[in-house]
């Protein structure tokens, strides 16, 4: 059975009312996740979800799928341990199937100074409840066997760390998962409705402007990619964010299996086979903030030098497709989630490399804190305020391979 | 690829420069002093659309220059500030 006649969805599509008790802007994964939890673990159903295109259309259709949790400090480490076993579980929760697919993920280091790296990631995962594991050469060739150690004599690889609970699914199948589990419970999802402006009452956010005229909502959340300043400067709000196009890429399918997802720390890009046997290959984004979601040459053929390194026979593969999109990075590289200290409007952005392993933790903790009113305590230390309390949450595991 | 014009060396590909990121401002309605701070130190404008920013050439002479960048399109506008 293709593809397609399997994912015959169950969505309804309403037309627009003129009042909700919520808003969320962005039919992405973070937004509809949002309108879900709302609906399944808090009743709240009178919700809309708006999108300027159609829903999964940006930065869900576009990332490189991976679920993982071996970040560098505590409260990162606790947040997307929680997402993966979310995502786990979540075929079970949607009755939808995601196409789930834990392989393990390695990240190789090729000198001491990684190593240490590694060693220092490893511990504190284990101490907050992550499975990441050491692995040396030979352990590494072992999972993988088409690694060169040698690393093509200018990488050779020393060893790395392990997460066997690294995972990919299907990134359209859980936006349609979550779509699906939020329109069965009632909530409205508008699409190709762009948000013109936000309607104010003094200091505070009252509704959306659409095209079709406005909208009235007790809270608006911020859930889009790429454009969150936009959004956010018609409330006036700043943000600690910048917007980086990243690149990846797919190569035509390669007929064996490459079991698990490899990346390196200091290549800084990562491999990992889709379910059609295609590689999926990206990298870091680029330095310079951009809005165009332009692919360059340069750009695909340094990441592809970079995995010939590891994997050589990449170099017998052709790239069939790239793609580009937009990443909100924040100035610490963790995510922002929260109050913005506007009433009546909030944010999840600075998702830095897309976000997806994020979605259903994310979802799940903004609509909590939207029903209750209070932030729920695993996303408490990455609220807008911090900056101003000068206590970022620095973490190099945040992006990319970072 | 994007180009930019260095004042000592011409234009040369992004490959050799270092980015510097946004020259940053304080909107004029902040007018609290440490809210001022805060944001000069933390916050961006991340305009879309033309931005003034700060590129070392690494690869060259080795000197800041400013440029201004359109961020819909990626390309450094004529001109040079």
């Amino acid at each position: 059975m293709n593809e397609f006649v399997e994912t015959l969805l169950d969505l309804q599509w309403h037309e627009p009312k003129r009042a909700y008790d919520v808003v969320i802007i962005g039919g992405g994964g973070h937004g509809l996740s949002t309108a879900y939890h709302l609906a399944a673990r808090h009743g709240i159903t009178n919700v809309a979800v708006l999108d300027a295109s159609y829903i999964g259309s940006g930065n869900s259709g576009r990332n490189t799928t991976i679920i993982r949790s071996n970040y560098g400090i505590p409260e990162s480490i606790r947040f997307y341990q929680h997402s993966l076993e979310l995502y786990s579980r979540l075929e079970a929760e949607t009755g939808c199937w995601i196409m789930h697919n834990t392989k393990g993920l390695m990240w190789l280091a090729h000198s001491q100074n990684s190593m240490r790296q590694e060693r220092s990631r490893v511990m504190m995962n284990q101490a907050c409840g992550a499975n990441t594991v050491m692995v040396t050469p030979d352990e590494a060739k072992e999972i993988c066997p088409q690694l060169d150690l040698s690393g093509g004599g200018r990488y050779p690889i020393k060893g790395g760390s392990y997460q066997p609970g690294g995972a990919t699914a299907r990134h359209d199948r859980v936006v349609w998962a979550y779509a699906q589990g939020a329109m069965r419970a009632g909530v409205h999802v508008l699409q190709h409705t762009p948000v013109t402006g936000l309607t104010m009452d003094g200091d505070r956010v009252v509704g959306v402007e659409t095209p079709g005229g406005p909208i009235s909502a007790g809270m608006v959340m911020s859930a889009v990619g790429g454009d969150v300043t936009s959004i956010m400067n018609m409330a006036k709000v700043r943000l600690p964010v910048k917007t980086h196009p990243l690149q990846a890429f797919v190569t035509n399918a390669y007929a064996q299996e490459l079991s698990a997802i490899v990346s390196s720390i200091e290549l800084l890009g990562y491999v990992s086979q889709t379910a059609r046997g295609q590689l999926l290959m990206g990298a870091e984004f680029e330095t310079q903030p951009t809005y165009a979601r332009e692919t360059t040459f340069q750009s695909m053929g340094s990441v592809a030098t970079k995995i010939a390194y590891l994997l050589p026979f990449v170099k017998n593969l052709r790239i069939l497709r790239q793609w580009a999109g937009r990443c909100d990075v924040s100035v610490d590289f963790s995510p922002i989630m929260g109050p913005t200290g506007v009433e009546g409007l909030c944010v999840s952005t600075g998702w830095g490399t897309w976000g997806f392993k994020s979605i259903p933790a994310g979802g799940e903790k903004m609509a909590e804190y939207i029903a209750t009113g209070s932030v729920p305590e695993m996303i408490a230390p990455f609220s807008l305020d911090r900056f101003a309390a000068d206590h970022p949450m620095a973490d190099q595991g945040s992006t990319g391979t970072r | 690829m994007l180009f930019i014009t260095c004042t000592n060396c011409g234009s040369r590909s992004v490959e050799e420069y270092a980015f510097g990121g946004e020259l940053p401002t304080v909107p004029d309605d902040v007018t609290d002093p440490d809210a001022r701070n805060v944001d000069y130190v933390w916050f961006y404008d991340n305009v879309e659309g033309p931005s003034v920013e700060r590129w070392f050439h690494t690869a060259g002479c080795r000197r800041w220059t400013t440029a201004r960048r359109d961020t819909r399109v990626d390309r450094v506008l004529p001109d040079v500030g």
